[in-house]
């Protein structure tokens, strides 16, 4: 630790004001409050400071993602061998997933930060602490098999049109990587849907897959849901689908993680939860009954399970600067997006997995939610002042 | 002595030249710090549905730089005898006369790009630049001058136009005004076309941005919409 503060305390003269590379100062800055406290204090009148600053809720969310990171990892090891009907080690499991899965993390982080930097040093403010939250996050909603160039582009697209050009973090209105990965779908369909949620690259002695059925659960359900796997399955994860969002356990811990820090709100993943579930049941309701492989008849705990869901309702849409900020409002955003995610799945098979465009879609709308929370509560004031 | 040879030289200066200052002004402020479609923010729907590829917008932008041009000429012409009240139906038939002439000489000369661009050669005698100008600039304004600003936004329409197809045509399909640019190996070592160029957002995101490099070249234009 003393190393690092000496070797910062080194080269700051550079880069303060007069120094030789003052320009980048913004960069420099980034580092050194990345490493170290910013010893800053206030010189105004009385102020508290909370120890906890954006950097360290940000790192939080980081901690919180490292399950569902881990775990995918494994999974996509344990896929891939499974392609090809090997059996192997948990260790085996694990190397060829991290084989797989860091370059695209590494890449994610390399350029998002990359034009953070450009930008902060150009604009002269700080670098926004936001992308070490999106940098993860886009590897972790991706499928594993997705060229690295295009990871690269859609790191750029979502910081430049999500983020910079809106004035940078905490000013955009739609989640970052969520746009990223909904740049990808638009862009190049052919990398983010169909056969391509498992790495199938040769492995010597066996005989070259060029076939292998990758529908996920979510296809399945729109042909017959019967034949979906099992509930346990898709609890723990042991099936195909983005790196980070199979398993619904490893988002569980997150969430846990998240709402005993305070950073994630609660309300919002429950309201998610319950959206869905209300609308899944209602679904039940009207499901033919001479049909009973119809995905109507689907259990309504099956969305939960199914894709991104849980993924989506706790790291993505408890976004605190695209999520509605009033407390009733909260619910109202959550419920809405659990209802809609069950509404697109059922009735769109073209589109098997809604939890992206669900949640861009409740991050356009959430200003207009908060916008009648306060009206309402402004107009409640006013009657009961008149009475 | 000396005023019987100043005073010609007054009336003379009063005559405004052919391309006076104003005059040119009237020409090339749509190009840029008036442009029709990133400031004045008029004509964005077909600028979102024909830059798919190069050649249709060039001929849409022509198409309209000869409508806006030559209504604004004739309703300049006739400005001062249209009645107030109905001043709009016949603005609207002098350009439906103007895209009709358009459509048909597409049609005759150059039927594969009229197919292309469908309804919207027709669509421009909706088009918001055409009326805009009409009821804005030549309603008001002499014949040349009002001829000078309908070529120019028809022109800085077409400026956007060709840029947005442009990044839309190399990006989505490889290719400028059909020439493959994207040699064959680059599509055998991994790269592939950009679908989301051949969807209308694209054309959105590429406006912004536009728009985003304009307003922060001219910050005198940042508060203007």
């Amino acid at each position: 630790m003393k190393v690092l503060r000496n070797l910062v305390d080194k080269v700051k003269p550079n880069f303060v004001k007069g120094g030789k590379l003052e320009k980048w100062y913004p960069a420099f800055e980034a580092m050194e409050t990345f490493l170290f406290s910013p010893g800053e204090v206030t010189t105004h009148k009385v102020h508290v400071r909370d120890a906890v600053d954006l950097k360290r809720t940000m790192i939080t969310v980081v901690i919180a993602m490292v399950p569902t990171l881990l775990f995918g990892i494994w999974n996509t090891g344990y896929q891939h061998y499974l392609a090809y009907g090997m059996e192997m080690s948990h260790v085996d499991y694990f190397l060829f997933g991290l084989k797989k899965v860091l370059p695209i993390i590494v890449v994610s982080y390399s350029v998002g930060l990359g034009v953070e930097f450009v930008f902060a040093v150009v604009k002269g403010h700080p670098v926004s602490e936001g992308y070490l939250v999106t940098g993860m996050l886009i590897p972790l909603i991706l499928p594993v098999t997705i060229p690295l160039w295009m990871v690269a582009l859609a790191a750029i697209f979502c910081t430049l049109i999500g983020k910079e050009i809106f004035g940078g973090t905490g000013m955009n209105f739609m989640n970052p990587a969520l746009l990223a990965r909904a740049f990808l779908f638009f862009a190049f369909p052919a990398f983010m849907s169909g056969e391509i949620w498992t790495d199938l690259s040769p492995e010597s002695g066996q005989v070259i897959l060029d076939a292998y059925s990758g529908a996920t659960n979510l296809v399945i359900y729109d042909a017959n849901h019967l034949e979906m796997q099992s509930v346990s399955d898709m609890f723990w994860g042991f099936e195909q689908g983005s790196i980070g969002e199979t398993s619904v356990f490893a988002c569980l811990i997150g969430a846990f993680i998240l709402i005993l820090t305070g950073v994630g709100s609660w309300k919002i993943m429950l309201s998610v939860f319950i959206g869905a579930a209300v609308m899944g049941l209602l679904f039940n309701g009207i499901a033919p009954a001479d049909d009973p492989t119809h995905y109507l008849h689907t259990p309504f705990y099956y969305h939960w399970l199914m894709g991104g869901f849980a993924f989506g309702a706790i790291y993505m849409a408890t976004d605190p600067v695209t999520a509605a900020h009033t407390e009733r409002g909260k619910w109202v955003y959550g419920l809405m997006i659990g209802g809609l995610i069950v509404i697109i799945r059922a009735f769109n098979p073209a589109y098997p997995e809604a939890v992206m465009m669900v949640i861009l879609l409740m991050n356009v709308h959430a200003p207009l939610i908060d916008h009648i929370v306060v009206q309402n509560h402004i107009k409640k004031r006013l009657r009961r002042a008149a009475q | 002595m000396s005023t019987d040879t100043i005073a010609p030289v007054k009336t003379k200066e009063k005559k405004e030249g052919l391309f006076s200052k104003k005059n040119r002004k009237a020409l090339t402020d749509p190009l840029d710090d008036n442009n029709p479609i990133t400031v004045q923010v008029l004509g964005i729907c077909s600028a979102l549905a024909v830059t798919i590829q190069v050649k249709p917008a060039i001929i849409m932008a022509l198409g309209l730089t000869m409508v806006s041009a030559f209504a604004s000429l004739i309703i300049a012409l006739i400005r001062d005898s249209i009645p107030g009240r109905i001043r709009m139906i016949v603005q609207l038939i002098i350009v439906a006369l103007l895209v009709t002439l358009v459509d048909q000489v597409l049609k005759a000369f150059m039927y594969d790009v009229s197919k292309q661009l469908s309804v919207f050669v027709g669509l421009i005698i909706t088009n918001c630049i055409v009326m805009g100008r009409l009821e804005a600039f030549a309603m008001a304004q002499k014949p040349w001058p009002s001829f000078l600003d309908g070529v120019g936004n028809g022109l800085g329409y077409g400026i956007i136009l060709i840029t947005v197809a442009v990044v839309r045509e190399f990006f989505g399909a490889g290719s400028l005004l059909g020439y493959q640019l994207v040699p064959q190996w680059a599509y055998d070592h991994g790269y592939v076309n950009n679908g989301l160029m051949a969807l209308p957002p694209a054309a959105l995101f590429i406006i912004g941005m536009y728009i985003w490099w304009q307003r922060s070249r001219k910050p005198k234009l940042v508060n203007v919409s």
